[in-house]
């Protein structure tokens, strides 16, 4: 008891200023959860039409109910829900899975296609007496997992060749990848989403053009991995010399170097900020609603647009915001996790 | 020897290999987007610069109306990113370092704050903020013809701030050169007061000895000048305000995402570049007695500085690549005046090249500046 | 150093790959014509508003309907005899021409207006007109504003990438108006931002105005001014460079139209098999030759109007009296009742 005291009187209470300070910041809190937990709970309204919430004083969580499924699935089919919905699970079982290092063999590799593979048909259909869904159609939660993972996945080897030919002894390769690096690095990431939807057409021959959310996806990994290379590079500047030089000695090729001695070490010291660009990935897939793709973010903007609910944007911001934060916290735990698993 | 059993003959076919496969490509990119535009008869080339771009843009730097060329409407829109990147970036460093000390008080209700604002900032993306603080303004704020009036002659309202401004008048002109002079005496006075000081120890006040004239002179000079002050106070007319300066929701939403979004990444980089600081170094300024914050000034921050340049810097290009979300909110920023651009002339290659081309200009501009910066702090060794 | 792998030999097999894949995707392209094409790939790719009540937007069940939808449905119709074999791509305003160009969709039918320009310079070719629209205002009622040159100094609410955004220009400044321009790239945000009072005016084409009012849940607070300021006649748009396509587009919207002249409807189409009319015989494929010069099937027209309907049918159902637009046909009525749609023969 006595050492809570005093860590109360050090931590808040040292000298007047301290004092005041703390006062006035714990006043606002309480202040400031009083009034949101008014608002969001005692004074909100769960069930009822949009006339009931204009009349209540809290926040309208019957536009949340009456849109999640909109704002989660998109135009997907509503006689067909539970399949995205057995996709995600299906994706969070096999991340849930890959948690552990003794898991990740060549066998997880399999596993991670049989689980895409399987999403793909579950979503796209057409087979085993499913109704053939166009991916125009697919949105919400399922689009953006699947621009987050699909360019994770895609994004952090290309990321680590781009490292090692920026690394590389051989001047053509290292120019090449210098370009590519520091041209993506300086462009924002929209104007790769209007190229990939507006100009990539005109690159490809006539009548050979992937549809709208390949494209996308596309640009977000042209994008990213030049952001992973970056990072990797820190790895691949940070291991000693020696290490270099001791592999050599060995009489080991170029490759076998990199694949048993150098990146082993390197992505392992570059766990954190790989991370932060995961996490800074699945954010910016939010930005796909420039191009007109349905995914999260424009789902609920769609909803936000229902001539009946207007006037309710800050719920629907809200939610989605959580929705957000929850991913990108869970993207930062298993940040963490890896960090421990590999004993960075 | 064989020729190919030598590394070097390999390598060079390699890399041969590796350029013929980028200008292959490059030329496939090529033929196929010549066939694709000739094809449909499009014309390809920038003379599209010199027609008249027929649409008005909404807030502008200078003199534009819709009669002017489409250059000139580009060179509103670079210029509009540019005021939103400038203000931004001054802004998010000054509140990121405020926050990422703040990290770091011992006071534990105010780092917990610090720490949250962080976490929560981070973890949602931009675009949603920016979203958000839009809707806030048009939603949150009343009409114009309901404006709030926070102060005499200010306007709030969902068509944004409106402040009164001031008449020019000649004797502005002399104050701004009289305040630029005593800054110049101000300069060579803090060099002497140095040099006194690393010779005999000495210490001299100078900043107070400027302080006086700094103020003093300007207000001086207008007095003489028969103190000009005419406001244009903003009024409402008709539908929207007019005189004074105005500031548009737009621009203020955006300006407040993006610094808001920034300074959360700015102050986890200022919190471990203080944290790199070794503790010792605090505690030796502290023994020598200095101040709190003179500890911070003159001892940590210089340290924390040679950490904190370089992750900087791409915070503040992210800042300046990011303001590019304008489009999203109706702030006519330079990519979505192209994106007009393009939609009116469909020369769509043309723009997305010249857009790729101002934001490296941009990043290669702030690289320059934050090196040059870089090498200035960096410590001398000795 | 022999029989070691270096980074270069992995870059000669990427390298062996990369020329294998940009080889086989040129030479799987085989170069047809875009009807051809949509055959061969048994489905018409067509591009259309995100959301424009009465033209294009997804109803609550996610089935696109509306008069460019119908368009599409009737191109189907004609190429395949199945009015469901339409892949709809919901484009913006900016996205549209370029994915035209691009071959990414086969025919573009999102209330787009016939310029000089976009015919020309933009590689585009368009179809007859299936809607004549003008540019109008909204504003809100309490504004008590009755003519365009009361909005003075207003702020105004427009779409990007539309020949509004230059007629608006146009107008104010031959007239010496003033206003501030607020430019949204998604329809739904121009009009939220009215709504919400971010400006006082919303502009665009008349049926927009009149698809947007009759969204919002009081109409009778605003008011669609009557002064229109522009000729709006939007049509499907194709490509250049392909006649043949171009003509089956072209026919598609003059066999809607026909059909009204003949008085041939979806409910009583079966009943004209037994006429004498040798034009109507031509017209239903019952005289073989359309179809073919078209190649199309000689049932072609038929299909169109069992399936979707002839012009006043699209028209009611989707903006007339049976939809919540309410718009009167006006100049949209044939020639014979004074408006302008008008048919070549059949011959």
């Amino acid at each position: 008891m006595n050492t809570k005291i005093r860590w109360i009187r050090k931590n808040l209470f040292k000298g007047y200023f301290n004092t005041a300070l703390s006062l006035s910041l714990i006043t606002f809190f309480l202040w400031f959860f009083y009034n949101f937990f008014n608002w969001l709970v005692i004074d909100s309204v769960l069930l009822g039409d949009a006339d009931t919430c204009r009349q209540a004083s809290g926040a309208c969580l019957a536009f949340i109910v009456d849109k999640t499924r909109f704002i989660f699935f998109g135009f997907y089919p509503e006689s067909e829900t539970w399949r995205p919905i057995t996709a995600i699970v299906i994706f969070f079982i096999i991340v849930f899975y890959s948690r552990l290092k003794t898991r990740w063999n060549r066998r997880l590799l399999f596993n991670w296609m049989y689980c895409g593979l399987v999403i793909w048909l579950l979503m796209r259909g057409g087979y085993f007496g499913l109704v053939k869904v166009e991916t125009n159609n697919w949105g919400g939660l399922p689009l953006t997992l699947m621009l987050a993972t699909v360019g994770m996945i895609f994004s952090y080897p290309i990321g680590i060749l781009l490292a090692m030919g920026r690394q590389s002894k051989l001047p053509l390769i290292k120019y090449l990848c210098i370009i590519y690096i520091e041209m993506i690095r300086g462009v924002p990431l929209i104007s790769l989403l209007f190229m990939s939807s507006v100009m990539m057409p005109l690159f490809l021959p006539e009548g050979f053009s992937p549809d709208k959310i390949m494209r996308a996806q596309g640009a977000i990994i042209m994008f990213i991995s030049a952001y992973m290379a970056e990072v990797v590079r820190g790895g691949l500047q940070a291991i000693p010399k020696g290490q270099y030089e001791a592999a050599d000695a060995m009489g080991l090729t170029y490759w076998q170097k990199m694949k048993l001695i150098i990146l082993p070490q390197a992505l392992k010291i570059v766990i954190p900020p790989t991370v932060n660009t995961a996490i800074g990935m699945f954010k910016d897939t939010s930005l796909v609603i420039i191009i007109a793709l349905f995914d999260l973010m424009y789902t609920t903007k769609a909803s936000m647009q229902d001539s009946n609910w207007l006037g309710f944007s800050v719920e629907a911001y809200l939610f989605v915001a959580l929705i957000y934060f929850i991913f990108c916290n869970l993207i930062s735990r298993m940040g963490r996790l890896f960090e421990k698993e590999f004993g960075a | 020897m064989k020729f190919w059993d030598d590394q070097k003959n390999r390598e060079k076919v390699y890399q041969l290999l590796a350029l013929l496969a980028v200008i292959g490509l490059g030329l496939f990119f090529y033929s196929n987007t010549k066939a694709n535009l000739e094809k449909q008869n499009i014309a390809t080339g920038f003379s599209f610069f010199d027609q008249v771009a027929g649409f008005e843009i909404s807030e502008s730097l200078i003199e534009y109306n819709s009669e002017d060329s489409y250059l000139q409407a580009l060179v509103v829109g670079v210029l509009n990113t540019l005021k939103i990147a400038i203000i931004g970036n001054v802004l998010a460093v000054f509140l990121g370092i405020f926050i990422g000390v703040c990290r770091l008080s011992k006071n534990w209700p105010l780092a917990k704050l610090a720490q949250g604002y962080v976490e929560i900032i981070r973890n949602i993306p931009l675009l949603l903020q920016l979203f958000f603080w839009y809707a806030m303004f048009t939603e949150i704020f009343p009409g114009v013809r309901q404006a709030l009036t926070p102060m005499p002659g200010v306007f709030l309202s969902n068509r944004g701030i409106m402040f009164p401004s001031l008449e020019y008048s000649p004797v502005y002109l002399y104050m701004g050169v009289a305040f630029f002079l005593t800054m110049i005496f101000g300069y060579f006075l803090r060099r002497y007061a140095k040099k006194i000081q690393d010779q005999t120890g000495k210490q001299i006040p100078y900043v107070l000895y400027i302080l006086g004239p700094l103020v003093i002179l300007p207000l001086l000079i207008w007095f003489i000048g028969g103190s000009p002050l005419t406001l244009h106070l903003p009024k409402l007319q008709g539908f929207n305000f007019t005189g004074g300066i105005s500031v548009s929701p737009e621009f203020l939403s955006l300006l407040m995402g993006l610094v808001l979004y920034t300074s959360a990444f700015i102050a986890e980089i200022v919190r471990s570049g203080i944290q790199s600081v070794q503790k010792g170094q605090e505690e030796a300024a502290e023994a020598l007695g200095l101040k709190s914050y003179l500890v911070l000034t003159l001892v940590i921050l210089p340290q924390a500085l040679r950490v904190i340049i370089p992750p900087l810097t791409s915070q503040l290009l992210n800042l300046t690549k990011n303001s590019s979300l304008a489009v999203a909110i109706a702030y006519p920023d330079f990519v979505n005046i192209a994106n007009t651009t393009m939609n009116q002339t469909g020369q769509a290659i043309e723009l997305i090249s010249l857009i790729i081309l101002v934001y490296l200009t941009f990043s290669l501009l702030t690289s320059l500046f934050m090196n040059w910066f870089n090498k200035k702090m960096a410590l001398v060794e000795r | 150093m022999e029989n070691q792998a270096t980074f270069g030999d992995i870059l000669v097999k990427i390298l062996i790959v990369m020329v294998l894949l940009t080889s086989s995707t040129v030479f799987s392209v085989v170069k047809t014509s875009t009807l051809e094409n949509i055959k061969l790939h048994k489905v018409l790719k067509c591009g259309v508003s995100a959301g424009l009540a009465g033209f294009s937007a997804p109803n609550s069940k996610g089935k696109w309907q509306g008069l460019d939808v119908d368009i599409c449905r009737a191109i189907a119709a004609a190429v395949f005899g199945d009015v469901n074999k339409v892949q709809y791509i919901a484009l913006s305003a900016q996205q549209r021409f370029v994915a035209l160009q691009s071959g990414e969709i086969d025919v573009l039918s999102r209330n787009s207006t016939f310029t000089l320009t976009r015919d020309t310079s933009l590689g585009l070719n368009f179809a007859p007109v299936v809607y004549y629209d003008g540019q109008g205002f909204m504003v809100k009622r309490k504004d008590r504003v009755s003519k365009i040159s009361d909005l003075n100094g207003a702020s105004i609410c427009i779409q990007q990438g539309t020949t509004t955004e230059l007629n608006l220009a146009d107008y104010f400044r031959a007239n010496n108006l003033k206003f501030k321009p607020v430019v949204f790239e998604n329809n739904d945000e121009v009009t939220q931002a009215f709504v919400k009072g971010r400006c006082d005016a919303l502009t665009t084409d008349i049926s927009g105005l009149a698809a947007e009012k009759s969204k919002f849940k009081n109409p009778d607070n605003y008011v669609i001014l009557t002064e229109i300021i522009s000729k709006e006649p939007l049509a499907p748009v194709v490509r250049h460079g392909d006649d043949s396509w171009f003509d089956v587009v072209k026919y598609v919207i003059y066999a809607l139209i026909t059909a009204e002249e003949f008085g041939i409807t979806s409910q009583n189409i079966d009943s004209f098999f037994k006429t004498k009319n040798p034009k109507i015989k031509r017209f239903l494929g019952i005289t073989k030759g359309n179809g073919k010069a078209l190649g199309l099937d000689e049932k072609w027209a038929y299909n169109i109007v069992k399936m979707v309907g002839n012009y006043h049918e699209i028209f009611e159902r989707n903006v007339g009296k049976q939809s919540s637009l309410k718009l009167e046909r006006g100049v949209n009525a044939l020639w014979k009742n004074g408006g302008l749609h008008y048919s070549p023969p059949f011959k």
